[in-house]
């Protein structure tokens, strides 16, 4: 009795952490599999609630994300903004830093460019677009300011701080979309300088606008860029890792832990600002309270699958935007509701988050022999 | 060991049922190079690519779904007029809940995308976004509804339309004031004091609810009117709530410019109650949400409109900048009357429909009502951009106000006499 019979009722399955990192390749593929058992399936859900054929469903989703080039503009479009973000959050989050506040980051970055195009349109272009990608990078850094302080100076929770903040955002873009209001009393902004483009980012390949999004490409990839040789050869970067990985380690090691926490959400909070122009001044040309649209906690996800790899991270915002075309795409071609295409969005999230388990534990299968 | 072959059987067992269901058709490597000649078995569920007469195909950006009033009239319309002149499910392109941000430019060049020639968005705030894929994309026709701005845009293939609502509206407010005359007679009311639920102090609204409350006074001149916004097209809530406000405030009849059935519900259960209060809807009949308290809702029939539009995008010709037609061509109606109209009603109504298909009755004549307490004879049809400074021609000629002639939008926003807003 004094021992524990453990023979008798062993459950099938054990887990246990890694006691170390898989190799790449290992975890690589394990990702991979799981993405082949998300599409299988949400195969068999397409089947089974539609009567599809599966294969002409993905290729619909395809042909809906990438199938012409206009689309697939769209496509890298919607990704850089989302990769953008997610750049913006991973410094944070990988100090252990919850920065829920990315929407507000990107809105106010986003009421800054607005306010640049509306006040300041009799500039010359470049020296506008400059100006507007200033603003939002201060706006979004004030924004992460006051968490970052909070937390330094009084530990205040910043999960809820930077949450918080959020709705003051919104409240704040409410109220500068009724300040802009165009036409007069439609409650909404409209195209924001709609006959003469003044603050829109232009074609990279050609004339006009709205064709391409190439500056949105290399605006956000040269952040992409810094930020992974910030987070992987510079001081700060290894700062922010030490603190991640134990605070006190920091600490010890004569981190000065409240500094490096206020510099990072404010590098944080600048970047998501400047998605938010990204989002005004490349896609929308207008505000309002869906300018960030959930991005923000989209954005999240990518930072987490990518493990704060910032060139891991353009992988994963172009398949989750992918996913989104493509799930939009189906419910339009075959006259599903939106809900259909949100259930194969998430069977495949599901799956990919799901791998990060597999990738992080061993799963042991007790096949009895141990018993013996 | 078994249990690791059972896994790996069942593992295949999957790849196996999906790897037959997908085997028939469609390579998936060059979708970007052939889009989806998906060779599809499944039958009524449609295949993308194929058009029937290929002459036209419709791209349409709605703001709701089936299940709000307002779009599914929309979507009635657009069926009836798409059978009318022979366009298939395939030439008709749906987008649903879309809203009133950039996603309505991106959706109306996804319709582009799919070889629309005609994009319809449905939704004012819509308007921006829609023209702006007009004049990136000159060889499509677009056509935002209850739009304003065509006109001014200069855009050959931009187009506005809108149904002269404010016709029926009067005409809903005749059915309202015969009943409240029938009440002030009975003894039941004493004060003639009528509410209105209202979504948006627009132009759209205020020309509505202007219509509404001339025909009330029509047949009880004292009548007053108090009016609540809800700022929302659709709220069933907040506009229950409203309708509850002015019942309070002692409101014996209210009208409504929303969509939901919040403010019949209410008011139904008021009267369930033991109150004398009555509805009258918009857009659809709401004699199944308020059986008794209901006397009838004005309402539209979009596929007048979208006949006219789509035969002729087919004979070649071109829609006008702006459209916009009421009772004579069948644009606008009234929905069957209530149980407890009051009597004399259907002729009154059938009098005064005939009077506005002649020409002889007139909405808006200046000779009943007044501002500021004094007679109108000056008034804008349309300022854009709030400078004060009217847009088109003089509104008010020969005694009435031209609503919807020079721009097919409402854009009557005088604030008439008798009629107060309370937010």
């Amino acid at each position: 009795m004094s021992t524990p019979e453990r023979s008798g009722h062993e459950p099938l399955l054990r887990m246990a952490k890694r006691g170390e990192l898989l190799p790449a390749w290992k975890s690589w593929g394990i990702r991979v599999i799981a993405l082949l058992l998300s599409l299988i399936v949400s195969g068999i859900v397409i089947v089974m609630v539609s009567g599809l054929n599966p294969a002409a469903v993905f290729a619909t989703m395809f042909d809906g994300a990438l199938g012409t080039s206009k689309r697939a503009w769209v496509t890298v479009r919607d990704a850089m903004t989302l990769l953008c973000i997610a750049v913006g959050l991973a410094p944070a989050f990988k100090m252990r830093f919850w920065n829920i506040g990315a929407e507000g980051q990107i809105l106010v970055g986003a009421i800054a460019s607005a306010a640049c195009m509306i006040y300041l349109k009799a500039l010359p272009t470049p020296v506008l677009l400059l100006v507007m990608i200033c603003a939002s990078l201060v706006a979004g850094g004030i924004w992460g300011f006051f968490p970052g302080v909070f937390k330094a100076r009084w530990n205040t929770n910043e999960t809820l701080f930077t949450l918080m903040m959020n709705y003051i955002a919104i409240q704040l873009t409410s109220y500068f979309v009724a300040l802009w209001e165009n036409p007069f009393g439609s409650n909404s902004v409209g195209v924001i300088n709609s006959q003469h483009k003044q603050g829109w980012l232009p074609n990279l390949l050609s004339e006009g606008y709205n064709k391409d999004f190439g500056w949105n490409v290399i605006i956000v990839l040269t952040v992409t860029v810094i930020m992974y040789l910030y987070m992987n050869k510079s001081k700060h970067g290894y700062e922010i890792a030490v603190i991640g990985d134990s605070e006190n380690t920091a600490r010890y090691a004569g981190i000065r832990v409240n500094r490096a926490y206020v510099r990072t959400i404010i590098l944080s909070g600048a970047i998501c600002g400047l998605a938010g122009f990204v989002a005004v001044s490349g896609a929308s040309h207008t505000i309002s309270t869906s300018t960030a649209g959930g991005r923000g906690f989209t954005a999240i996800i990518v930072a987490w699958l990518a493990q704060f790899n910032s060139v891991v991270m353009v992988i994963f915002s172009f398949l989750l935007v992918f996913l989104q075309k493509g799930a939009q795409a189906i419910a339009s071609s075959y006259n599903l509701s939106q809900e259909v295409s949100e259930m194969i969005t998430g069977i495949i999230l599901f799956f990919l988050l799901g791998s990060e388990f597999f990738v992080n534990y061993t799963v042991h299968f007790n096949s009895g022999r141990r018993g013996k | 060991m078994k249990k690791y072959l059972a896994l790996f059987l069942a593992l295949v067992m999957t790849l196996a049922l999906v790897a037959c269901g997908g085997g028939s058709s469609t390579p998936s490597g060059g979708e970007a190079a052939a889009p989806a000649e998906t060779s599809t078995g499944g039958g009524e569920s449609a295949a993308p690519a194929e058009t029937s007469g290929g002459k036209l195909k419709v791209g349409v950006v709605l703001v709701g779904d089936e299940n709000e009033g307002y779009t599914f009239a929309h979507i009635d319309g657009i069926r009836k007029a798409a059978a009318a002149v022979g366009l298939s499910d395939a030439d008709l392109v749906w987008f649903y809940n879309i809203p009133e941000s950039e996603e309505c430019y991106d959706k109306c060049i996804e319709c582009v995308e799919q070889g629309c020639n005609l994009v319809i968005t449905n939704s004012y705030g819509h308007q921006t976004y829609c023209q702006q894929a007009a004049e990136e994309t000159p060889d499509v026709e677009f056509v935002a509804m209850t739009g304003d701005t065509a006109l001014k845009s200069g855009l050959p293939n931009f187009h506005n339309a809108f149904n002269m609502t404010f016709e029926s509206r009067y005409v809903s407010g005749l059915v309202a004031g015969l009943k409240l005359k029938e009440m002030m007679d009975q003894g039941l009311v004493t004060d003639p004091y009528i509410g209105y639920v209202g979504a948006y102090p627009y132009a759209e609204v205020v020309s509505g609810y202007t219509g509404f409350f001339l025909g009330i006074k029509s047949i009880v001149p004292e009548a007053h009117m108090d009016v609540q916004y809800t700022n929302s097209w659709f709220n069933i809530q907040d506009e229950g709530k409203a309708a509850e406000a002015l019942m309070a405030r002692g409101c014996c009849i209210i009208g409504q410019h929303a969509d939901s059935t919040g403010a019949p519900k209410a008011i139904q259960t008021a009267k369930d109650n033991g109150k004398a209060v009555y509805s009258v809807g918009y857009n659809i009949d709401m004699l199944a949400a308020a059986p008794t308290a209901a006397l009838t809702s004005s309402t539209n029939d979009w596929s007048v409109f979208y006949t006219e539009a789509f035969q002729t995008m087919l004979d070649g010709g071109k829609i006008p900048t702006d459209w916009s037609k009421g009772y004579e061509a069948g644009a606008v109606a009234i929905t069957p009357l209530g149980p407890e109209v009051a009597p004399g009603t259907k002729e009154a109504v059938d009098a005064a429909e005939a009077a506005i298909k002649a020409g002889t009755l007139h909405v808006f004549d200046t000779s009943t009502f007044t501002v500021g307490g004094a007679p109108v004879t000056s008034a804008f049809t349309f300022d854009s951009d709030g400078d004060w400074n009217n847009d088109t021609n003089e509104g008010i000629v020969d005694g009435y106000y031209h609503e919807s002639e020079y721009i097919s939008a409402p854009s009557f926003a005088l604030r008439i006499d008798g009629i107060t807003e309370l937010n």
